[in-house]
């Protein structure tokens, strides 16, 4: 599957069926901390995504203490 | 994954709340969190036209949102600060939005005001840029609400943010902030405008779903100051903790608000007056953000002559 990520954008290739929850573990990223998205669709931590999808992986942090 | 309230596919899990919501029950809950915090708070009513602060941010479009279809009277403030594309394409999606909802937007520019765009700023002050960034915006947002006549100011700030607020503030027992810590500060001066963050109760993660699910177009990217910010690395430390013990950042700041706030209260005594060179309220006699803008005209003007009202 193509995984995009933010900030700074760029694209990663990850094969084999995975939840999403396993995605975040293996990427490291806390879960709660970005919104993990498949077309319009919102995907919740237990949802099984393959080969054939793209995801966007948006952190949801901002702000510098302004 | 199933909604807890209609039994259907659920959008998004809320660990703290251990629940899940499909989109238009996760919409739902959000607006109620909102009305929650507005009511409980006193913020303002359906009569006050309440000036929303926006960014261009998954935060404050999803608050301004938010007050537009509950039937509240908004205007939207966009303070242009200047760095470089970042500002240009979070200006162009505050105005798409206005514009789309038919809602006035004002915009002030930070380099009219301070002397030079915030990067300019920070290159010529030295001062860490989110903290002239800042200082700036509490200045302008106050002084845009009274030179436009609104009472209220209402900015994005979520429960992330005010937590790692709240984190960096006991960090360093900085007492004197904790008091000034609250979803609402009332207007304590005549030419102070009530200060109100009716998203307190919202995560980032919730307002950015928020944000998503109702189709808001806001700029995802950081702005390129942010990056080593030391609240950026709080809300790290808190999101790691959040991770093996969901509701940890909900009980922090609640239970601060509700247990520990009353009484550093206590301790605040602050005179306030008008700055002898703007008139805005400062507890010196000139206020800091004059003292800034003096900075930068000495520094970047032709000549190295200061203004002498605020030396």
């Amino acid at each position: 599957m193509k995984v995009i990520l933010r900030n700074p954008r760029r694209e990663i290739e990850v094969s084999g069926k995975r939840r999403v929850k396993e995605l975040l573990l293996e990427l490291d990223i806390p879960a709660g901390t970005v919104l993990v998205i498949r077309g319009d669709e919102l995907l919740t931590g237990d949802t099984v995504v393959g080969d054939e999808d793209v995801l966007e992986v948006r952190p949801v942090m901002s702000g510098g203490g302004a | 994954m199933k909604c807890r309230k209609c039994g259907g596919s659920a959008a998004l899990e809320l660990r703290r709340h251990n629940a899940a919501f499909c989109s238009p029950h996760f919409v739902e809950f959000f607006k109620k969190q909102v009305a929650e915090a507005i009511h409980k708070h006193r913020m303002f009513t359906r009569d006050e036209p309440v000036l929303v602060a926006v960014s261009g941010g998954k935060d404050s479009l999803a608050l301004w949102d938010v007050l537009i279809e509950d039937g509240y009277r908004t205007a939207g403030l966009y303070l242009d600060l200047g760095i470089f594309d970042y500002s240009r394409e979070s200006r162009a999606r505050c105005e798409a939005f206005a514009s789309a909802r038919g809602q006035k937007l004002h915009v002030e520019r930070v380099a009219e005001a301070v002397g030079a765009p915030i990067p300019e700023v920070q290159k010529v002050t030295r001062r860490p840029t989110c903290s002239a960034c800042g200082l700036s915006k509490r200045y302008l947002m106050n002084r845009a609400a009274l030179e436009h006549g609104y009472a209220v100011v209402a900015t994005g700030h979520n429960l992330d943010d005010e937590a790692a607020t709240l984190f960096g503030s006991v960090l360093h027992w900085q007492t004197e902030a904790l008091p000034r810590q609250s979803p609402a500060l009332a207007s304590t001066h005549a030419k102070l405008a009530r200060r109100v963050k009716p998203l307190y109760r919202l995560s980032e993660f919730e307002t950015a779903a928020y944000a998503f699910l109702r189709r808001i177009d806001y700029i995802v990217e950081e702005c390129p100051f942010a990056k080593g910010a030391t609240s950026l690395a709080h809300k790290e430390v808190l999101n790691r903790l959040e991770e093996v013990s969901p509701g940890a950042k909900h009980n922090f700041l609640f239970g601060f608000l509700d247990k520990a706030r009353a009484a550093f209260e206590r301790l605040e005594d602050v005179q306030l007056r008008e700055c002898s060179a703007c008139g805005q309220v400062t507890t010196g006699e000139i206020c800091a953000f004059c003292k800034l803008a003096a900075q930068v005209k000495r520094r970047t003007g032709p000549s190295s002559a200061a203004p002498s009202m605020v030396e």
